[in-house]
This record gives C-alpha cells, sequence and structure tokens, in this order.
C-alpha cells in the first residue's frame, strides 16, 4: 500500500541536483512561493492578520520539528521544550533588560539550542517508546519549572508586559498587527532559507544517512549519535528563535507553549503538509490553523473529530502528507506533457 | 502515621488502577509492537458505558461492569481490522503515533457529542461505599474493593499467559513472529484475540478507577501519559513490570500530593528521565515475567 507512496516521496526528497538530464532541482521554488503567498495574505486578508501572525510564527516552529523528524528521524513529543524555553527566554529578557526584536530572538534561539543540545546529549541514545517517554518527561519538566519560577514567568499567569521595541528603530509594532505580521514572515523566509542550507550541507546529508541507517553511517566512520545531538541542538535554536517570535509579536508567553499538546499539534501539522520538504512544515500548518480558525469558531470538539479523521486519513491514504500529493498530481501532469 | 496510612492505602489502590489499565497497554506494545495512543480513550470509553448503563438504563454495578467491558471490546475489534492491522511492527512508530492520537480526538469529540462535556460518576452501589475494618484502622471499601481487583487481574494474567494453551503461543509469537507463524499459530487471530484482551482491561480500568480519574472527554488524552510511563519504566510486555512500575508511580504520585504538593510533578519526571536513562528499555525488561 505505502511502496509508491514512498518511492515518490524519496524521490521527491532526494532534491540534489542529480545527473537525471531532465529532471531539474526545483525545490528552490518553495521559499519564493511561501513570501509571495505570504505578501499576497497580507493584502487579501488584512482583518485576519493576527491569526497569520500565529501561522509564521507556529510554522517556524514546525520547520524546526521537520528537522528533526524528517532528516534525523527522531521521533518527538517534546519540541515544545524548546519552544517554550526560547519563549520565556525572550520574553524574561524583553522585561527585563532589553526589548529589542532581533535581541530577542537571539536570545530564544540561543536558550532553545541549549536546552536542546543538553537534554538530547542525555536522551538520544534510546529509540521507540522509550524516546516518546523521555522527550515528553523533558517537555513536561520545562513547563512544571516555568510554572514554579513565579518571580521570573509569571506562573499561570503568564508573562506579559514584553513591548517589543521598534523593528531596526524604524518599524514599530502597530495596534493593527501589520509590522508584527511582516516581521514573522521576513524571520519565516530567513528560516527557511538557512534551514534549507543546512539540509543540503554535508552535514545535512550525514543526518538523513544516519535517519536512513545508523549501522551503515558507524561502518563509515560517523558517530549516528553525536550527529542526531548536533541536528536536535540546530532545531533546537528554529524552535527557540520560533518561541521568541510568538512572544514579540504577541507580548505574552504562556505555560502551554511549553505543553504536551502543543508538541502533539506540531507533530500533527508538520504530517498533515509532509515531513523531509521543508515547505512542507508551511503548507501543513497554514492547512491545519486555517482551518481550525473556521471550525472552532462553532464548537471545539467538531474541529478535533474533523482533525482526527484527517489525521487517520492522511496515515492511511497519503503517508507522504499534503506536500507529496501535491508532487504527484504534479508528476501526472509532468507525465501527459511528455505524452504529448 | 495517619497520613502515611492513608498515602499507603490511596497510594496503592491508585497504582492498582494503573496497573489495570497500563498493562493492556503493555502486553499490545509488547506483541503487537505498536504505540497506542488510543489506549487511555478505550479506558475512557468503558467507563461511560458504565456510566450509562449504571445511570440512565438502571442496571446493578456489577451488570454495568460486565456491560461496559463488553461492549467496549465489541466497539473495538472492528478498530483491530480496519485501522491497527495495518500498523503492526516497530517500522513505523511515526504512523502508530499519529493514527492512534487521530483516533482519540475522534474518540474525545464523539463522547462529547454523546454525553456533554460534564463530569459523569458511576454510582457505586451500598456494598462498596462503607469502610472495612483492618485491625484498629478502617479504608474505605472502594479502596479495598479496586486493591482486590487489582490484585486478581494480576494472578489471572500471570495464570493465563504462564499456564494456559494461549499463553504459551502469544509468548512464542512475542519472541518471534515469523517463527511462530511458521510452526502453524494462527498470528492473526493471536493479534485479535490479545487485542482484545487489551481494550477489555482499559475499559475494566476505566470502570473500576472513575472515583479516582474523574470521566470527562479530556480522560483519553490527560492521563494517557501516565499509562505510557507506567510501560516505558515497567518494560514492554512484562505483567510484573507494569504492576512494580504502577504501584511505584502510584505511590509517589500520591504521596507526592499529601507530602509536597507543589513539586510532586517536578520529581515525578524527573525520576523518569533517571530510570529511563539507565534503563531504556524499562526497569524490569528481563528480569521478570
Amino acid at each position: 500500500m505505502t511502496s509508491v507512496a514512498a518511492r515518490d516521496g524519496k524521490a521527491g526528497q532526494m532534491t540534489r541536483p542529480a545527473p537525471l538530464g531532465r529532471r531539474r532541482d526545483l525545490g528552490w521554488i518553495g521559499i519564493p512561493l511561501v513570501a509571495v503567498a505570504g505578501l499576497a495574505a497580507y493584502w487579501l486578508l488584512p482583518d485576519d492578520l493576527a491569526l497569520l501572525t500565529r501561522i509564521a510564527a507556529s510554522a517556524l516552529f514546525v520547520l524546526s520539528l521537520d528537522l528533526v523528524l524528517g532528516y534525523g528521524g527522531i521521533a518527538t513529543l517534546g519540541q515544545a521544550a524548546m519552544f517554550g524555553t526560547g519563549a520565556y527566554a525572550a520574553g524574561i529578557v524583553a522585561v527585563n533588560w532589553n526589548s529589542d526584536p532581533f535581541v530577542m530572538l537571539a536570545a530564544g534561539g540561543l536558550a532553545g539550542g541549549l536546552i536542546a543540545l543538553v537534554t538530547g546529549a542525555l536522551i538520544l541514545h534510546a529509540r521507540g517508546l522509550t524516546l516518546l517517554m523521555l522527550t515528553i518527561a523533558v517537555g513536561q519538566i520545562v513547563q512544571e519549572v516555568a510554572n514554579k519560577a513565579r518571580d521570573w514567568t509569571g506562573g499561570s499567569d503568564g508573562l506579559s508586559g514584553i513591548d517589543p521595541a521598534p523593528v531596526l528603530g524604524l518599524f514599530r509594532f502597530d495596534m493593527f498587527g501589520r509590522t508584527s505580521y511582516l516581521f514573522a514572515l521576513a524571520v519565516l523566509v530567513v528560516g527557511l532559507v538557512v534551514a534549507r542550507r543546512i539540509v543540503r550541507s554535508p552535514f545535512g546529508l550525514a543526518c538523513r544517512g544516519v535517519k536512513e541507517d545508523p549501522l551503515r553511517i558507524s561502518a563509515i566512520g560517523g558517530s549516528p549519535k553525536s550527529y542526531l545531538v548536533a541536528l536536535y541542538g540546530v532545531a533546537g535554536v528554529f524552535a527557540g528563535v520560533a518561541g521568541a517570535l510568538t512572544a514579540v509579536t504577541s507580548g505574552i508567553v504562556g505555560l502551554d507553549s511549553a505543553g504536551f499538546p502543543w508538541s502533539a499539534e506540531a507533530l500533527v501539522m508538520l504530517v498533515l503538509g509532509g515531513t523531509g520538504r521543508l515547505y512542507g512544515a508551511v503548507i501543513g500548518t497554514a492547512a491545519f490553523m486555517g482551518i481550525h480558525h473556521v471550525l472552532a469558531a462553532s464548537d471545539p470538539f467538531h474541529w478535533m473529530g474533523f482533525i482526527g479523521l484527517f489525521l487517520i486519513g492522511i496515515v492511511l491514504f497519503l503517508p507522504g502528507g499534503i506536500a507529496s500529493g501535491l508532487e504527484r498530481l504534479g508528476g501526472l501532469f509532468r507525465g501527459k506533457e511528455d505524452r504529448a | 502515621m495517619e497520613t502515611m496510612f492513608g498515602i499507603a492505602v490511596d497510594g496503592v489502590a491508585y497504582g492498582m488502577i494503573l496497573f489495570i489499565i497500563s498493562v493492556g497497554l503493555s502486553v499490545t506494545l509488547g506483541l503487537m509492537r505498536v504505540v497506542n495512543l488510543a489506549h487511555g480513550a478505550f479506558a475512557m470509553v468503558g467507563g461511560y458505558v458504565a456510566s450509562y448503563a449504571a445511570q440512565s438504563a438502571g442496571l446493578p454495578y456489577a451488570a454495568a461492569l460486565v456491560a461496559a467491558v463488553a461492549l467496549t471490546v465489541l466497539a473495538t475489534l472492528p478498530l483491530e481490522r480496519l485501522l491497527y492491522r495495518r500498523i503492526y511492527g516497530s517500522a513505523n512508530e511515526l504512523a502508530q503515533v499519529l493514527l492512534t492520537i487521530g483516533l482519540t480526538f475522534v474518540i474525545v469529540a464523539g463522547i462529547n457529542y454523546l454525553f456533554g462535556p460534564t463530569l459523569k460518576r458511576i454510582p457505586l452501589p451500598d456494598l462498596l461505599t462503607g469502610t472495612v475494618a483492618l485491625g484498629p484502622k478502617a479504608i474505605p471499601t472502594h479502596r479495598a474493593f479496586v486493591i482486590g481487583a487489582g490484585a486478581a487481574t494480576l494472578l489471572g494474567l500471570w495464570w493465563l499467559l504462564e499456564r494456559t494453551d494461549f499463553g504459551i503461543r502469544l509468548r512464542a509469537a512475542v519472541d518471534d513472529p515469523a517463527m511462530a507463524a511458521a510452526l502453524g499459530i494462527r498470528t492473526e487471530r493471536l493479534y485479535l484475540a490479545t487485542f482484545a484482551l487489551g481494550t477489555g482491561l482499559a475499559a475494566l480500568g476505566g470502570v473500576l478507577g472513575a472515583e479516582l480519574l474523574p470521566l470527562e472527554p479530556y480522560y483519553a488524552i490527560r492521563y494517557i501519559v501516565l499509562f505510557l510511563a507506567v510501560v516505558a519504566v515497567g518494560g514492554a510486555g512484562s505483567i510484573f513490570g507494569s504492576a512494580a512500575a504502577a504501584l511505584a508511580l502510584g505511590i509517589i504520585d500520591t504521596a507526592g500530593k499529601y507530602l509536597i504538593p507543589n513539586f510532586g510533578e517536578f520529581f515525578f519526571y524527573a525520576a523518569l528521565i533517571l530510570i529511563l536513562f539507565r534503563w531504556p528499555h524499562g526497569f524490569f525488561k528481563g528480569r521478570t515475567a
């Protein structure tokens, strides 16, 4: 059942310029497309900028999960630990010392990367259920620490009073959320470019090798675990920046930003979009949160039932996610053109 | 002293509930290698069926208990055929996580649609409401009943797996599914029976534990981490491991709530990380049955 889809998915993943003649590498188109679609949404949906901002920041978070899962094969349910740490670090820096948005992003990325490196070195020797449990436990501990350190984080009331300074000293964060959205979109696009550089670097290829066959990587002299820990740390930086971005644009950090449900939701979004493609993270997040916005307005339980059915359908019928469906459609059209 | 006694009784009763629910998960994980995040949802379905049978249909407690277990098993068997059979094996744990999360969401939405978002109770019969004298102390009858049921489940499972034909086949299939199939063991039927056993235990635990783990639609999501923790510490497929892990977690959690209410969760998860760091396959894996 999955063999065809898996083969298609692999063909899509191997985006290195291959000596295949006609099959050129078109993966770079995704990033400008995201930028154009984001700007188009800015003009077309001026009343939903708050939602669009949340989508952009969440997409960056889901992108970090794609690095871990799609390129390292690490199944995790605790990615929100890094997101939450980054968000709190940025918030604390802004409230106490410096509220420049770029300083906040740097603080978030640093904190997220550090916690990912430390916890990754501790837990990444495990596999399967044990690894899932360890990632969940790390997330719960981060949440619990944030809950207890009330003086710094505000505990269950959330950390509020974050008032970011104007971007570059020029663009103030206005009440309509225009600056917020454009700032978030810009960070997301930069994140996509950097992530693409990383996964196409020798390091990224080695990580993909670990995912496909760890035994062979160690046979040719690499250390699978250290590659995975490094990748986990890099993804932690992305998740931390995403958390900081949320702190900048929303002005508040809550306990749920480190919670288990947020990790699980990110996983759902990633799989909806498709793993191992980077732009699948953006598609999945936009689809998930867009539909959520429409359906949850009536009753949150309708939304859960819908997304549950959707997930089951994806796993059974479209294992590569929405992005692989699009690629297969594209493949059909190409096939027709070739014949014509 | 009074507090210590209270902790012991409540902790053991809580641990027994955790054991009854988690051991079903542990058995299916050990045999089919499927990380079933919908296991908590099955327990919740059992609890809701019992609540409906006792409150709206007016059945006595024992009949409601039996009906809940039987109906939950009947309702979930088609799921094994349609969904779970496709994701057996440890190769696709991501698909397992996603499919069972999706199933959990659907069940949560369905339960809310049918029964509403309010807390549901399963009224206890008079027989279970008083206290039993135990030497100079008295413990609530319900707690004593739960502890007895947990012990009976432990013994029954041990007998089923170690002393019956079914148990021999099951252990053979756990050790080497391909070889077991080649020897003429019908693994597909075995999987079906084991799945039914697992969901039946989940439903039983859901009904018995309704006093300790209150029934509401988010039950399925709220407690699944706890059940998974028991299985991860106990080691997949190990009955005595699950029992020991469940009792230890139950007592630690209860003691934490009584004595240091502010840091209970923190120590619970810190202990979990330390145990899994040292024994990645579970503390009891390879030591007991």
